[in-house]
């Protein structure tokens, strides 16, 4: 493990922290600082990764140590982009976290395996498994939001009026910040999905869709995520019907990323 | 320090308080003894006329009436106020004197410190006390029956306030029902701006709280009444619209906030009024204030998803925790008091003569060892003589130069103008240097 990637995981670490404290604590200058650690793990880490990168020639998603790796970075990465919008503070503590755990699975994980086969080294692949990363990460961040609104919502039906009611942001945040990732994740899932069809035609030809349990898995996810976005602009869904469905897609989602992984 | 207040006891300034609050008086004895704001400069006046009151100011708020003075002599200051209390309102002492309360010296700075803070309000931490305060403390200034005492004093009370409410959580929770319905929609929809408000009926406190959305720029403002005149007559007060009352159901599918206060003995809105409405609203959400007991919206739509129904008590209850919460806080608002009202002791003290003149030629005596040692130390070859004779120079310079000013501010004439000339004499030679830049202990 080298030196960068210790830094990356330090620092994440620290923000996590920083965030828990922002929540129990509720003091600014303990978020401003989990922000600037946030922001410096994650420059490291795309420096690890462009390293990578050069090193390997290859984009570091071909096996599940590289790929946890990338995952942490685009979850750490679609958050600080989403949050220059929404200032969801709080929700730093969930995503800091998982990307803490994303990077440290990824450095106990063995490290860039023996030469792959060239098959594997593709275009397509690198764009199918890239583009799928970045809308996992958006939706992770769609799902945490989804997770906070089930609990402020509930906290504000019940009208307790304890801890989340007071450090959780509004309703309407909470549902925007879900739809925005929702809006960034699914064209990335949509594209990984085509680019896995292009892929899968490439490495078996003439076959598009060969109906293993991993493809159609892969299809429910992008249904379900096609659905919600669906009714969301059609019906008007908001709130937490929508929140609920969120966290099942993603739900969805991992069980595809791990069966992937699996065989 | 006996001797020295015996010897000053002609020029002591002691700070005394005396009034009744909210605590103290029933509002039958609070009513009859409150002072309008025409009244004040008369009381004023009056009481400065009293020789033992040099200064003086008044607070006069539906729960508190507050006399802070200076004065030579505390009883009879004391006395004053309450005979003058008790002719001014023509009502006899007896029936007050029972419900005031004296504070003297750090007590009395305690109790305005707390009283500005909104430590020793009815509703702890409400913010107006403050600006009544200051209110009334302009108008003493105007007739200028404030002085150096009391003008620090004030000052510094409304410094603590500041800090009281900034460092501590005193005024952060809403602890009444319209503030607690604006802290609900904020939860709810984030912004109230835009945001179409729906009263139903009227009421002091559904009007209050309409109010209190509409300066949270909630708009607009629909109105529905069984009699349509009187809704006329809301809406135009809010610059709203006037709805008919079986319109309502129509318009639950444009406003965002509905409150609710009618004198209807069943309930206004039942579950099954909402069907299909959620549908046409597009699912935004929709947050219900019922103020109206018996009770206009049944509770069972509370259930509907994205639909929040508050009643009073529900409201009620969450003022109650935020009451706790303040109440928690204002243990911190009492520790910074604490440290102010030393802070101020000290100044205060320092307005004795004999410290200032003491302090005074400290000041000086340690200036002159402190040049002399610099002086001495780049002339090696002055004799030992030498040194003693410019030794005894420095002391004589330093005697001459301080004798007028010691003299003077002995015998400077009484009331106001000593302590102004020895607080001017204390900041003219920056005798408290500690005072004001000293870091406070942080609560």
């Amino acid at each position: 493990m080298s030196l960068l990637f210790a830094l990356t995981i330090a620092c994440y670490i620290a923000s996590s922290l920083g965030y828990q404290g922002y929540i129990l604590f509720q003091k600014r200058p303990i978020y401003r600082v989990a922000n600037i650690l946030l922001w410096l793990g994650f420059l490291c880490h795309t420096v690890v990764m462009g390293m990578q990168y050069i090193k390997t020639g290859h984009v570091p998603v071909q096996n599940l140590h590289e790929t946890l790796s990338t995952f942490g970075w685009a979850v750490v990465g679609v958050f600080l982009v989403l949050q220059l919008k929404y200032h969801l503070m709080v929700l730093g503590a969930l995503v800091a976290p998982l990307a803490t755990l994303c990077v440290i699975i990824a450095s106990m994980l063995p490290g860039p395996p023996v030469e792959m086969a060239p098959v594997f080294r593709g275009l397509w692949l690198t764009l199918h498994v890239g583009t799928l990363i970045v809308g996992n990460a958006a939706f992770a961040i769609a799902c945490f939001a989804g997770i906070l609104y089930l609990i402020q919502e509930r906290a504000i039906k019940d009208k307790r009026r304890g801890f989340f009611f007071r450090r959780l942001p509004s309703l309407k945040l909470l549902d925007s910040m879900g739809y925005a990732s929702l809006v960034v994740g699914f064209p990335m899932l949509t594209f990984g999905v085509i680019t896995g069809v292009i892929y899968a035609q490439m490495i078996r030809p003439g076959q598009f869709w060969a109906w293993n349990p991993k493809e159609i898995l892969g299809g429910i996810t992008w249904l379900v995520y096609a659905v919600l976005l669906h009714e969301r602009l059609a019906v008007g869904w908001q709130g937490r019907r929508a929140a609920i469905m969120t966290i099942v897609g993603f739900v969805i989602l991992l069980l595809t990323f791990f069966l992937f992984f699996q065989g | 320090m006996e001797a020295i207040e015996r010897r000053n006891m002609i020029a002591k300034r002691y700070i005394v308080a005396i009034g009744l609050n909210h605590k103290t008086a029933p509002v039958e004895v609070r009513e009859r003894l409150a002072f309008s704001g025409e009244d004040t400069p008369k009381v004023l006046k009056a009481m400065c006329r009293d020789a033992c009151v040099d200064e003086i100011a008044l607070f006069s708020t539906c729960n508190r009436v507050e006399f802070l003075l200076a004065t030579r002599d505390a009883s009879k200051a004391v006395e004053a106020v309450k005979d003058f209390m008790a002719e001014f309102k023509s009502t006899p002492r007896q029936t007050f004197e029972q419900a005031l309360y004296v504070y003297h010296g750090d007590e009395a700075v305690r109790h305005i410190f707390r009283v500005a803070a909104s430590l020793d309000s009815m509703v702890v931490g409400e913010p107006q006390i403050l600006g009544q305060i200051k209110d009334s403390y302009l108008q003493a200034c105007d007739y200028q029956t404030c002085g150096v005492v009391l003008n620090r004093l004030m000052h510094r009370s409304f410094s603590v306030a500041k800090r009281v409410r900034t460092e501590t959580g005193i005024g952060d929770h809403a602890v009444s029902i319209s503030y607690a319905a604006v802290e609900l929609g904020r939860k709810i929809f984030g912004e109230l701006e835009g945001k179409a408000v729906l009263l139903l009926g009227a009421g002091e406190m559904a009007e209050l709280a309409v109010e209190h959305l509409a300066n949270n720029r909630a708009q607009p403002i629909f109105v529905a009444n069984r009699t349509f005149e009187r809704g006329l007559e809301l809406a135009e007060k809010f610059r709203g619209t006037a709805i008919r009352f079986d319109e309502v159901r129509e318009y639950l599918k444009r406003v965002d906030i509905v409150i609710s206060s009618t004198g209807a003995p069943k309930y206004v809105l039942v579950r099954d009024d909402f069907k299909g409405l959620m549908r046409a609203r597009k699912n935004r959400p929709l947050f219900f204030i019922d103020i109206a007991v018996p009770r206009d919206i049944d509770p069972e739509i509370n259930r509907i998803d994205n639909v929040y129904v508050y009643d009073i008590d529900d409201l009620k209850s969450a003022i109650q925790e935020n009451i706790d919460e303040r109440q928690h806080e204002a243990l911190r608002g009492e520790r910074l008091v604490d440290a102010a009202v030393i802070q101020f002791r000290r100044w205060f003290q320092g307005l004795d003569v004999v410290p200032t003149i003491v302090g005074l030629r400290d000041k000086m005596e340690e200036i002159r060892k402190k040049e002399l040692k610099k002086t001495f130390g780049s002339l090696s070859s002055v004799s030992e003589e030498d040194r003693a004779a410019i030794d005894r120079l420095t002391a004589s310079l330093v005697n001459k130069i301080l004798h007028h000013p010691t003299v003077f501010l002995k015998n400077s004439g009484y009331k106001d103008e000593k302590s102004l000339y020895i607080d001017l004499t204390r900041r003219l030679f920056n005798l408290d240097e500690s005072d004001e830049h000293e870091p406070e202990p942080k609560g």
